[in-house]
């Protein structure tokens, strides 16, 4: 079976938490023998690991004809792409695209982030996607997320294969409630068009019922998995120099995230357990809020900002900590406390978040419940037995949930689409 | 008979290089030496020596008339002597002349008259020690960082046995009244002061290189002659600024230098003549006293001390270094004792601020980023101070016991003397006999 996937980012190169959904996904359904993806991106890097699909970079597709020879081609898109590819989808041209802007290759640039034309760019993707699909062979779409929406129909008018749209985030709990317009317009269109809707949660799953109005047949949820560690990262040392109890906070500094409640309830905590200490790390518009707000509440000695951390900083945080909480308001996941869990520190999750569906072996307060937050981290940091037990059995928890799993899921479904 | 009073400011912090959450408990090293070195070296050549070697001359020119007034906080001689100590030298050579006075202040160029007292004197005390030794001459004349003044302060002052001191005239405290009197303290008579005059003082340290105003440029006998046409009553005309008024805020080839060096000429011609704060406070009176119940400050249009306690960033860091200030003093641990005073520089909490429309200098990104970095150095040093002593022991507590293992200490010594002395006098009956 063939899967043509439409995505925005993938590892190493990642800017939050749909790249890891997609990688671990792919990696999942791959291990399935019969299973053969493409899947397509804004902008490779040329160091993605291809070993069980194909990356296309759609900045590398051409949309305007250019008489290149094969040395030249294989000198800019080599590291990226066989150069033969180029030429196939150079075949497959469909209209005159020669008025918007292109490269010496006839190619339209990406930026491969979230600029702030990223309606553009997701119009451009969406009209290198028509070549892409009338290019290759494949039997499903699949869109990641509300940015390859456009793409996915307009492949799926080209070939008349059934579209499955993946939803890993809405815009309801980006903007808690307050959505923009053109981005439900898309999400709604998208949804309205698929043959089926994965959803990451069955959070998600009510969210698309009830706020995007779809039938509750069509929607099935598929709730993501972590990776396995690897012994390069199992080998980082705890590098924390103070004998404090640590308590994290991970992840963009936004609204979504709550880091405000995260902020109130280490007021709390410190005012009977003077021994704890709080990271806020990552970055994110409400930084300085939150860095006043500590600073209003005296805590500022305890409570400490790393700003924005990546690849093996987010392991160097994780493993230096004692507690991983995670207060967000509203999270369609959330991978990171399965991350957190994965290097033995006990989490702390709102009961908004997506992943509260499978964890066992987490605790599990409302956001808002500032009391209850800090109640359970005083007592993680407090009583050395609750610590230990969350340890062991969250580790063993974690371990148990795998892409594997998520993959055959997500094949059971292609399967039910395709036959209809 | 006129006299132009001119007081320069030299302060250098001490930088603290980016210290991660990490580096707590780990790295107790906190400065950027390179920064640090890079910038006094850089400042040292433009203004430092080339302005001490202009006013050396101008004194000998003037044949002794030309006098001016220093105030160098104890972390810039630090940095001085570590980095450039041919800087050192030129003022000790200037102090030789007998026309050059050195003001007190507090070592570290530290807000402490705004949290802790004890702090506050402890600083002066030191500063005057540093002086004294670099210098041979014990200051005088009170100045506090930045021309902070209150009433609160003056009190602390004449305490402390300063009978003139050096501050701000801010329109908002003067009110209808010139700063070209001397006053005194509401709270201390006794306490005399010079007040800054605003408008002659920026005129040369903001305006001077300024195409844009209306009265660029700026030549010594037109200012002489501003200087001059001040009301007869009016007898000192108080000049204080930044040193580096002199080659880096106005840069050398915009004629600074030459401007300074004509300044002793056309005063001649006028009349005026130039003196030492000290000589000032001995030879007038005060006309009246002013109170200031709120501090104010040299700095920005508010004059105040907004720039370093204006927002709860700055407040809370202050908070948290004068919570552990008695506990620190109670240590003798020498390099704690030094990162304290680092630690103190006004100039961390000047980097934090968010005033709109701010243009100071900083190191940092931000006012965030500057807080962030503070606040984790300081962490790391709350960390180490409270692993001397118990923290369950009340401070209170602590000096008495730490003064008791003291005495014993001396009583030990004391005994033992004793016994010896003792003992050879013992011995020396025992052989006469």
């Amino acid at each position: 079976m063939k899967a043509l996937m439409f995505g925005w980012e993938f590892p190493p190169h990642i800017l939050g938490g749909l790249g890891t959904a997609s990688f671990g996904l792919t990696r999942g359904m791959a291990m399935q023998p019969d299973m053969d993806i493409t899947f397509c991106i804004p902008k490779p890097w040329g160091d993605e690991d291809q070993s069980f699909l194909k990356i296309v970079g759609v900045g590398n597709v051409p949309v305007v004809w250019r008489d290149v020879d094969m040395g030249y081609v294989s000198e800019r898109l080599g590291k990226y792409m066989d150069p033969q590819l180029y030429y196939d989808y150079r075949d497959h041209i469909y209209a005159d695209f020669s008025y918007r802007h292109v490269n010496d290759l006839g190619c339209i640039e990406f930026s491969g982030r979230y600029p702030d034309n990223l309606l553009e760019e997701i119009n451009n993707y969406s009209i290198v996607v028509g070549v892409i699909a009338r290019a290759e062979q494949y039997d499903v779409i699949h869109a990641h997320d509300w940015l390859t929406y456009p793409a996915g129909i307009h492949a799926k008018s080209i070939s008349g294969k059934p579209l499955v749209i993946h939803v890993h985030a809405t815009d309801y709990d980006r903007s808690r409630g307050n959505v923009n317009p053109d981005v439900y317009a898309i999400e709604k269109n998208g949804m309205d068009n698929a043959d089926h809707i994965i959803t990451v949660s069955n959070l998600t799953r009510m969210t698309v019922i009830e706020k995007y109005h779809q039938d509750p047949a069509k929607v099935t949820t598929v709730h993501n998995a972590v990776e396995p560690l690897s012994p390069e990262i199992l080998a980082i040392q705890d590098k924390k120099g103070v004998k404090d109890k640590v308590i994290t906070f991970l992840g963009r500094i936004t609204m979504q995230k709550g880091p405000e409640y995260f902020v109130e309830a280490a007021a709390k905590v410190l005012a009977k357990a003077p021994n704890a200490r709080f990271v806020m790390a990552g970055s994110g518009d409400m930084m300085d809020k939150m860095i006043r707000l500590a600073a209003s509440r005296n805590i500022s000695d305890r409570f400490h900002f790393t700003g924005f951390m990546k690849g093996k900083q987010v392991y160097e945080v994780l493993k230096a900590s004692d507690v991983y909480v995670m207060p967000s308001v509203s999270e369609p996941f959330g991978i990171s406390p399965l991350e957190a869990m994965q290097c033995g520190v006990p989490s702390i999750i709102s009961k908004q978040s997506g992943c509260a569906e499978i964890l066992d072996y987490a605790v599990k307060v409302d956001y808002w419940d500032i009391e209850a937050m800090a109640d359970a981290m005083y007592s993680i940091i407090t009583y050395p037995a609750m610590h230990e037990f969350l340890k062991e059995e969250g580790k063993k928890e974690v371990d148990n949930i795998k892409w594997e799993y998520a993959g055959q899921k997500v094949r059971r479904i292609y399967e039910q689409v395709m036959n209809k | 008979m006129k006299t132009i009073c001119f007081y320069f400011q030299i302060h250098q912090p001490f930088r603290l290089k980016r210290y991660r959450f990490f580096d707590i408990g780990n790295d107790h090293y906190y400065y950027d030496d390179f920064q640090n070195e890079e910038i006094i070296r850089r400042i040292a050549e433009k203004t430092y020596l080339p302005g001490n070697r202009a006013i050396l001359d101008m004194i000998k020119t003037s044949g002794g008339k030309f006098k001016v007034a220093f105030s160098i906080s104890g972390t810039a001689l630090e940095q001085m002597e570590i980095y450039t100590p041919e800087v050192i030298d030129s003022f000790k050579e200037l102090a030789q002349t007998g026309n050059v006075e050195f003001l007190a202040e507090t070592y570290a160029h530290s807000l402490a008259s705004l949290g802790d007292e004890e702090e506050f004197k402890q600083q002066v005390k030191r500063h005057q020690n540093k002086i004294y030794t670099l210098f041979g001459v014990k200051p005088k004349v009170f100045r506090n960082t930045e021309l902070i003044y209150s009433d609160d302060i003056s009190e602390l002052v004449y305490q402390m046995g300063f009978r003139g001191m050096l501050t701000e005239g801010a329109k908002h405290v003067l009110g209808w009244k010139s700063p070209n009197y001397m006053y005194s303290s509401i709270m201390q008579p006794q306490l005399k002061m010079l007040l800054k005059n605003d408008r002659f003082s920026e005129d040369l340290s903001m305006r001077f290189s300024n195409y844009s105003w209306n009265e660029y440029p700026l030549t010594a006998d037109k200012y002489i002659s501003w200087i001059a046409s001040t009301p007869e009553s009016e007898q000192i005309i108080s000049l204080f600024m930044n040193y580096e008024v002199l080659g880096t805020l106005n840069a050398a080839e915009t004629g600074i230098f030459d401007f300074f060096k004509a300044l002793p000429r056309f005063a001649a011609e006028k009349g005026i003549s130039f003196s030492m704060p000290s000589e000032v406070f001995s030879l007038l009176k005060p006309v009246d006293s002013i109170s200031v119940p709120y501090p104010m400050s040299w700095v920005d249009e508010e004059k105040d001390c907004s720039s370093w306690l204006g927002n709860v960033l700055q407040q809370e860091a202050f908070r948290k270094i004068n919570e552990i200030g008695e506990r620190v003093r109670l240590s003798d641990n020498r390099r704690i004792l030094q990162d304290w005073t680092y630690l103190q520089s006004s100039d961390h909490f000047y980097y934090m601020n968010t005033k709109r429309g701010h243009v100071g200098f900083s190191p940092y990104e931000n006012a965030y980023d500057a807080f962030n970095n503070y606040m984790n150095v300081l962490s790391d040093f709350i960390v180490r101070v409270t692993a001397l002593f118990p923290t369950s022991i009340e401070n209170e507590e602590l000096n008495s016991l730490l003064t008791t293992i003291r005495n014993q200490g001396i009583e030990i010594e004391q005994l033992r003397k004793e016994l010896t002395n003792t003992k050879k006098k013992l011995e020396k009956k025992l052989t006469t006999e």
